[in-house]
């Protein structure tokens, strides 16, 4: 096997039901022992998109393939019993008339290992999910993190090929799931299984991946890592999924950005589109609010003044809402619990350049 | 790899399983109903295409007028089960009348003895001359001649209707249990009084329930055939059952037969279509409305009323019956009396011992009805499991094809059936195959149901959690859905079983020499005069089948049977 071939390969892969394209022409690779989140919201195709690659559904067009064999095209799949792979499903699918350690061994068990085997390596991973003292218990008897953990034990344990995620947290309450994102990159550190991790929650998705790719209306936006989508997101809708953004609308033309009736020096982005429209996203931690009325703009602070209009205290930082003089466009803007303002306050905005980022229309094509 | 070579490997092995599934299916609902149609499209002597059946089967006015006979009597037995039934489910729903349990326990207890076991309790009771009414009015009133007669066209529909109220009854009260109690409030608090509301809110609310269950009872009573047997046939009142019998009486006419069974069948079809729509447009969608508590209407002193009219009717249809028949079983002869020198043992020693056919009788029962319940659940386990999974395409025809059986009339099947199988080339009649085929196909829309709705209650993850992990689907369904639905099979295990343990108008065209069962037998006894074994003989069926019911109870709860499953 040569190095550079990725463990998993999605070539073009569409998936129809009736007239409804629920994936459309995805493409991504991933490494061996790579963490890759499709995140995206309800209905953008990432559950349909996983669920080829388990083998549950059949693709239209394109192909999957592992290890450089052919899994998936639009006139055969492999079923899923034998793709060596294992899922987590959304309701856990912990099957409620077997002992927790009957689940563990049941893929074991398949695997015709001898009984010693499947008995030291279900104890094993039983400790890795710290069920240990559990081992007897039904289903019926755990709380839901519990569960959790024996579906992660139970898919985990077999050492798949791919190990498949779907939703694994959402029926946790808050607190148990933002341990179960740390306990499951945990798990991946310790096994190195090539991950495919579908979620709705980016936070989730940003605790547990090495890449996330953002899924919008069955195509795939951006695969990055996660630093890279929320500093650089390369479309409008990644910028808005990812986190909170203001967007703001205006033309480029020799060298200057014009908005808001004011014009500033495009000069650090040499990526900056020369002439036309373009979409600028500010992140509202971005922007810096300050009581200075005196405006200085350069190439390296774009000032504008505005007014305070809403504002909500948050506890970790205030929530303001500015709309800038001139015009009536309305800013998000966070600042720290130090810095103060009353509804009505002018006051003058300060951007620093570098993280602004430079959006295409909308529609491409 | 070649790409067929791929496509084979890649093939799921379950796959085979499912396409001979659907042969099976075509075998027992398709093949039989085909070979009814053509039947009756053939001259059985030439092979040649005809209509003659058709002129033969409604050439005589005695024809024809069985069929009027068997409208009119089905209309009459309708109304006279709303009359009782929706007042009844009613008083027990939405009232605080006492007894409630009491009142649902006894129409259940109407709804498990079988029609014809009732049908002989009342010829017991009120025969006309030595009809136990009659000797007591005679007795003790001095009446020269007894006022009751059975076998008339009153008894007939008394007989049926008292047997057939559960349907009305279980619809009815069914749609009130979702009606909330604001639905009502809110007419009260704009000035409507407690009649005003009943009549305004509360039955349009469940009306169309009611219509439903109305045309469920009026197919029932125009498809049964054990009471008419009974009852019509020395009335000399012709139904269209009697005269389907008459059909395949020596000079058996087959070919008449299916001619003549053909518009009961368009008729059960047409009304059967229009209780699901009457069901489903605007029955669920008013009564879904969940919200709320619901309180019981008070009925002061009114509410011992309502519970002596309810008791009323279960005395007629199941309390006076139980006590004749006990009577009758355990008696020398049956018109004299209780007494203690009247007291044997002789009867049940008759059935069971002495007769080897009705011993016989008895072990075919239970043995077809076991065979036909655990068939019948396979197969509509698989298809439900087939149609839920979408595993094939035309999933919906499948399903359709398992409800199908239910609005045939057993009459008409066991009429397709016998076409089917019994000669050429199969030469299936006589033997307890047809019988348990046919059972099967009878009782298979009860099971498909229960199954697709146990089914329906396993979230396909868990199957796929098998799959991942490394095992195929038929693992899946072994070591993960037969486990979780252990306990709802063996509920619908029953609800196939009981019934089939009581069939009869399947049977009655289907059995032979060596393949009659008690429903069959107690018929048979009954024509020849020997009412005291045949009662026993009911005694026996009706302590099996309450004993299972109990245990479905047990098993299942309280929904057991009295939910509406169609």
């Amino acid at each position: 096997m040569q190095t550079t071939q990725p463990k998993l390969a999605l070539r073009n892969i569409a998936r129809h039901f009736g007239g409804f394209a629920a994936v459309s022409d995805v493409t991504m690779e991933l490494r061996a022992g790579e963490f890759v989140s499709l995140l995206g919201p309800s209905g953008c195709g990432k559950t349909t998109t996983l669920r080829m690659i388990a083998g549950f559904i059949k693709p239209t067009a394109g192909t999957i393939e592992m290890d450089g064999e052919l899994l998936s095209s639009s006139q055969t799949a492999r079923p899923p019993e034998r793709r060596n792979m294992s899922m987590i499903f959304q309701s856990y699918a912990v099957w409620p008339h077997m002992t927790v350690a009957e689940n563990i061994s049941f893929g074991l068990t398949l695997r015709r290992l001898s009984a010693g085997v499947v008995r030291e390596k279900v104890e094993r991973i039983l400790d890795v999910v710290r069920l240990g003292a559990l081992a007897e218990r039904y289903p019926a008897e755990l709380s839901g993190g519990q569960q959790q953990r024996v579906a992660l034990a139970r898919a985990i344990v077999v050492e798949p090929s791919v190990l498949l995620l779907d939703e694994p947290l959402s029926n946790l309450d808050a607190s148990l799931r933002e341990e179960m994102r740390f306990e499951i990159r945990r798990l991946h550190d310790e096994f190195r299984i090539t991950t495919v991790y579908v979620t709705h929650d980016q936070s989730e998705a940003m605790v547990t991946s090495d890449r996330i790719a953002v899924m919008n209306l069955g195509r795939v936006e951006q695969i990055d890592p996660p630093y890279v989508i929320y500093n650089q997101p390369r479309t409008k809708f990644v910028a808005g999924f990812i986190g909170r953004t203001n967007f703001l609308e205006g033309t480029a033309a020799d060298g200057y950005l014009t908005f808001d009736g004011l014009s500033f020096p495009a000069v650090p982005f040499a990526a900056a589109p020369p002439y036309g429209a373009v979409t600028l996203s500010i992140r509202p931690q971005n922007i810096t609010l300050t009581r200075d009325q005196t405006a200085a703009t350069g190439p390296s602070r774009w000032t504008l003044q505005g007014t305070v209009r809403q504002r909500a205290y948050l506890g970790e930082f205030w929530d303001y809402v500015v709309t800038t003089s001139g015009s009536d466009t309305s800013l998000r803007v966070t600042a720290p619990p130090a810095d103060v303002f009353e509804v009505g306050d002018a006051v003058r905005l300060a951007i620093d350049p570098a993280f602004v980022v430079f959006l295409p229309p909308q529609n491409p094509g | 790899m070649s790409n067929l070579r791929t496509r084979l490997y890649n093939l799921e092995p379950s796959f085979l399983l499912w396409v001979v599934l659907v042969g099976v299916l075509a075998l027992l609902v398709v093949y039989p109903l085909f070979w009814l149609l053509v039947g009756s499209l053939y001259s059985p002597g030439s092979g040649e295409f005809t209509f003659a059946n058709f002129a033969t089967a409604y050439g005589r006015i005695r024809y024809i007028a069985a069929f009027r006979n068997s409208i009119v009597m089905g209309l009459a037995v309708t109304a006279a089960c709303a009359v009782v039934a929706v007042p009844m489910a009613w008083a027990v729903s939405r009232t605080n009348m006492p007894g409630k349990g009491l009142v649902r326990a006894l129409t259940l207890g109407a709804f498990i003895i079988p029609p014809y076991l009732g049908a002989l309790a009342w010829i017991l009771l009120a025969g006309p001359n030595a009809g136990w009414l009659n000797s007591a009015l005679k007795r003790f009133a001095g009446l020269e001649e007894g006022v009751f007669n059975i076998f008339s066209f009153p008894g007939l529909v008394f007989i049926i209707a008292v047997y057939s109220y559960p349907y009305l009854f279980v619809f009815t009260s069914a749609a009130l249990d979702t009606v909330s109690s604001e639905m009502e409030d809110a007419a009260n608090i704009l000035g409507a009084r407690k009649w005003q509301t009943v009549r305004r809110i509360t039955l349009p609310l469940v009306l169309p329930a009611i219509l439903g269950g109305a045309i469920i009872t009026f197919l029932e009573a125009i498809a049964l055939f054990g009471s008419p047997a009974m009852i019509a046939i020395p009335a000399r009142y012709n139904v269209v059952t009697t005269q389907l019998l008459e059909f395949f009486s020596y000079p058996v006419r087959v070919e008449v037969a299916e001619a003549y069974a053909l518009p009961l069948l368009a008729v059960t079809v047409a009304l059967y279509l229009l209780q699901q729509r009457l069901i489903g447009r605007r029955g669920h969608v008013t009564l879904t409305g969940k919200g709320g508590e619901r309180r019981m209407i008070e009925l002061g002193p009114w509410r011992w009323m309502a519970l002596g009219g309810c008791l009323a009717v279960s005395a007629l249809s199941v309390i006076m019956p139980l006590v004749i028949i006990g009577q009758a079983a355990f008696a020398k002869a049956w018109t004299r009396g209780f007494s203690a020198d009247n007291l044997t043992w002789s009867n049940f020693h008759y059935i069971l011992f002495e007769q080897q056919a009705t011993a016989q009788a008895v072990i075919n029962t239970f043995l077809y009805a076991a065979s036909a319940a655990s068939f019948a659940l396979a197969l509509a386990l698989a298809i439900a499991y087939v149609v839920e999974r979408r595993l094939l395409p035309l999933g919906g025809l499948l399903g359709f094809l398992c409800m199908a059986p239910f609005v045939v009339p057993g009459i008409v099947l066991a009429i397709g059936f016998y076409a089917a199988y019994a000669s050429n080339p199969f030469f299936l009649y006589g033997t307890a195959a047809i019988m348990i085929l046919a059972f099967i196909t009878r009782f298979l829309p009860i099971a498909y149901a229960n199954a697709g709705a146990a089914i329906r209650g396993i979230n396909p993850e868990m199957e796929e959690a098998v799959r991942i992990l490394g095992g195929g689907r038929l693992l899946a369904v072994r070591k993960i859905v037969a486990p979780l639905l252990k306990n709802s099979l063996l509920g619908a295990w029953l609800l196939v079983f009981i019934p089939a343990t009581r069939e009869l108008s399947t049977a009655i065209f289907l059995y032979g020499p060596n393949t009659r069962v008690m429903s069959v037998m107690l018929l048979n006894l009954t024509d020849e005069g020997r009412l005291e074994p045949a009662a026993a003989f009911g005694l026996l069926l009706l302590i099996v089948i309450i004993a299972i019911v109990g245990l479905g109870y047990l098993l299942i709860g309280r929904d057991f049977m009295v939910r509406r499953s169609t």
